[in-house]
């Protein structure tokens, strides 16, 4: 598929096995994690409100695996990272608020400068991309690229590991 | 890949119209067609759909990862082999 993105690496699958190591790794904490009742035996009828947390603590597991094994060279990565942790940390919430201030005036800052052509779709790719709102219109391209790559090798490994685990 | 680090405050159409390229071969619905006169306004659109898109794929694989963990009451163990396994497969 990818042959390119392959060819330009010796090792193409350290991503993919990084996120895999640290996403099943993940997969192993949330499920040692006590449930609500203390009982070993398994609920076979849980509440809506534990599934969607489990649910959520999955998916934000699997956002953060994704995000660490990229690490901090891309910006998206970084921005995943930081409001994953501070969403984590509800104890600070001033300084979640704070940070998320400071990229809405750097958004608006960047786009005084120079009116684009496409600014109202790059604007709506801004809201999909992590860290969008205070990238100028290249990196967010360049960091939109990237990011989908990853999403494909995050959506393809997961994938995998529901087939495995629903086979057994 | 991204090497450059210019610092110009205004890019260029060029630049822009560059990196809108390459989003364009990563779009997998606007490579089935040979069209490659695709308007730039399309891509980034299409481009914001894929991406919600694939969003949503990773929240049904969670929502179904979630129902398997709590039907399954063992977990198996991080190893190599179930590793290798998973990775072998994806190419």
């Amino acid at each position: 598929m990818n042959s390119q993105h392959s060819s330009s690496r010796p090792n193409s699958s350290s991503l993919k096995s990084r996120f895999t190591l640290g996403f099943l790794r993940a997969l192993k904490r949330l499920n040692r994690q006590p449930s609500s009742s203390s009982s070993s035996q398994p609920q076979t009828v849980s509440s809506p409100r534990e599934m969607c947390r489990r649910y959520l603590r999955i998916r934000i597991a699997a956002d953060a695996s994704m995000a660490s094994a990229v690490g901090s060279r891309r910006a998206w990565s970084r921005a995943l990272l930081l409001k994953i942790r501070s969403r984590q940390s509800r104890s600070s919430n001033s300084s979640a608020r704070r940070v998320s201030m400071k990229k809405k005036c750097l958004g608006e800052k960047i786009k005084k400068k120079k009116k684009l052509k496409c600014c109202k779709e790059i604007k709506k790719l801004r809201k999909f991309v992590p860290g969008g709102e205070a990238m100028d219109a290249c990196s967010l391209l360049d960091e939109a690229g990237h990011y989908i790559r990853c999403l494909n090798t995050q959506v393809k490994v997961m994938t995998r590991i529901v087939d495995n685990y629903s086979a057994n | 890949m991204s090497g450059r680090t210019t610092r110009a405050s205004q890019p260029t159409e060029d630049e822009i119209k560059e990196l809108i390229l390459k989003l364009q071969a990563l779009l997998p619905q606007l490579n089935h067609r040979p069209n490659t006169k695709a308007s730039a306004s399309t891509i980034l659109e299409e481009t914001c759909s894929y991406i919600k898109r694939l969003h949503k794929e990773v929240g049904d694989l969670s929502q179904r990862l979630s129902q398997l963990l709590h039907d399954s009451a063992e977990f198996v163990e991080v190893d190599e082999e179930l590793i290798t396994r998973l990775l072998s497969n994806i190419n």
